[in-house]
């Protein structure tokens, strides 16, 4: 069944037969003798868009951090298409990025290339494609993300929506398994939210990908995603669709899907285990 | 220090000669070197003036004031040349790749590069180090042409030397080996070493606009005294 971008879940249940890609078993991450993360597990199946929720720097990007192994975790264990991220050699890491794509915050884009350029540049990184071919590949990228006519365009001079979609552009130009969007909607107006959650639910069903979306935005993601994982106090609190978890009675899932100010997810600085202050909210 | 090597050896080590990489090079030439050329040409002329100027003034106070153009020619050549186009070239490129290296870690265009499994050491900072190291030999030889030009004008244009004096004493004075070598050989190892610095306090910038701001103050300071010691000894061996 073909879902679009703010249908509900009942995609979901076809999607729950699929086998899992990505998974977190029990991931303790520390920084600063704070707990991070503590005793996470998920499991990511393959197709399917999986928002990962809570509120500012409960570690959310940190999750995203260890699945690409630019982290290592104090304990437990991540698995890529059965693959242990943190025993991968730098090599293997390297060639196990080329299948994972990546949107950063704020896009990334290269601040020296044109738009064209840096959707081109992992193509003329890793693969031989003729100057013809890489020409087409862009073009035709740009043209899924509605920038066709934008190449020559040097980033600064595009607004914030465009640019996130010339990093989605780049981060599917290799064609990967799977794509992670950090915080992807951060600091849009309505419109290119609404523009870059379609674009991120038609690429993810066109090429059969797997998405993983970093953010705190509940309203857009109640629209896009299959599944949801919720963080709070370095712990996964809860999952499930986003439908089931806004009926949540659990005080702390209520609180952060319906936006109140009173309620167990403290806004204050707390003291976690290991002696430092961290910012729980 | 060490760790400093270390990112050295990581750039070099890892070199995959090309096209791309000839491309970039000469890219960052043209904005590290090119660029760097206008202060370099202004700051060598008025050099040569002044060298000029005090050394007639020197000079004259014992009958030798016919000997200044060997003598501007010896201190451009063996210590000023290189020594003072590796501070301009630390105070005019020097910083503004710190600042640039920096600026892409701030913005994240690094962890971009990695997450694209591309090696931001390869293709960010190998280039800029290759085209600090080739274009201070030639910035140091605009340099010395123009304190040259510079004296030139002071010695003959106002002072009113005798163009044949001036000339034929710094062509028989000046020696290939000794002197233009010399100097030679310090504007390659300072344009190694302005550059290393550069994109290595670029490249382990904080990620912050005070990161950005300490990696540029940190190039400029630490090249300029790097390059002061590195002359001394440099020039006990020369000589």
């Amino acid at each position: 069944m073909k879902r679009e971008y703010g249908d509900s879940v009942s995609w979901q249940r076809e999607n729950s037969l699929h086998d899992p890609i990505i998974c977190i078993n029990n991931l303790v991450f520390h920084r600063d003798g704070n707990v991070v993360l503590d005793d996470v597990s998920m499991e990511i199946r393959r197709g399917s868009i999986v928002a990962i929720m809570g509120p500012s720097g409960v570690g959310k990007t940190t999750i995203l951090r260890l699945i690409t192994g630019q982290l290592q975790p104090a304990d437990g264990s991540i698995e890529v298409n059965g693959e242990l991220v943190s025993a991968m050699s730098h090599r293997d890491l390297y060639k196990f990025r080329k299948g994972v794509g990546v949107l950063l915050q704020n896009g990334a884009l290269f601040t020296d290339l044109t738009v064209f350029e840096n959707v081109a540049t992992p193509l003329r990184e890793h693969t031989k494609l003729s100057e013809q071919d890489i020409t087409d590949r862009v073009m035709e990228k740009l043209d899924s993300v509605g920038l066709s006519g934008t190449q020559e365009l040097m980033p600064h001079s595009l607004s914030g929506g465009m640019a996130r979609r010339v990093a989605l552009a780049r981060a599917v130009i290799m064609n990967p398994e799977i794509v992670l969007f950090d915080e992807p909607m951060t600091g849009l107006d309505p419109i290119a939210m609404s523009t870059i959650g379609r674009l991120i639910r038609e690429t993810n069903d066109q090429l059969g990908l797997t998405s993983v979306i970093v953010t705190h935005n509940v309203a857009q993601m109640k629209k896009l995603v299959d599944h949801c994982y919720i963080l709070a106090s370095a712990k996964l609190i809860a999952e499930g669709s986003p439908q089931l978890l806004t009926k949540s009675s659990d005080p702390s899932v209520d609180q952060f899907m319906n936006g109140r100010v009173e309620g167990p997810i403290s806004f204050k600085y707390q003291q976690n285990q290991g002696g430092g202050a961290a910012q729980s909210s | 220090m060490g760790h400093c090597g270390f990112f050295l050896f990581r750039m070099l080590a890892g070199i995959r000669p090309g096209p791309a990489l000839l491309m970039s090079v000469l890219q960052q030439t043209y904005l590290v070197g090119a660029r760097s050329l206008v202060i370099i040409m202004i700051c060598g002329f008025f050099v040569g003036m002044v060298l000029a100027l005090q050394a007639i003034n020197a000079l004259q106070q014992f009958g030798a004031s016919e000997q200044v153009s060997l003598l501007v020619g010896k201190s451009l050549f063996r210590e000023l040349g290189p020594v003072l186009t590796a501070l301009l070239f630390a105070g005019r490129a020097g910083t503004s790749v710190a600042a640039e290296i920096g600026l892409m870690k701030a913005t994240s265009q690094i962890d971009a590069m990695q997450l694209m499994a591309i090696d931001p050491v390869q293709r960010i900072a190998l280039p800029r180090f290759l085209a600090g190291f080739l274009s201070l030999p030639l910035l140091t030889a605009m340099f010395n042409a123009f304190a040259i030009l510079g004296a030139v004008v002071f010695a003959i244009g106002v002072w009113g030397m005798d163009a044949g004096i001036f000339w034929s004493k710094l062509q028989t004075g000046i020696l290939f080996g000794k002197d233009f070598m010399g100097g030679f050989w310090k504007s390659v190892v300072f344009g190694g070493l302005v550059s290393l610095i550069a994109v290595y306090f670029g490249y382990y910038a904080k990620p912050t606009g005070e990161g950005v701001g300490t990696a540029t103050t940190r190039t400029v300071v630490l090249s300029s005294v790097m390059v002061l010691i590195f002359d001394f000894f440099m020039t006990s061996f020369l000589v």
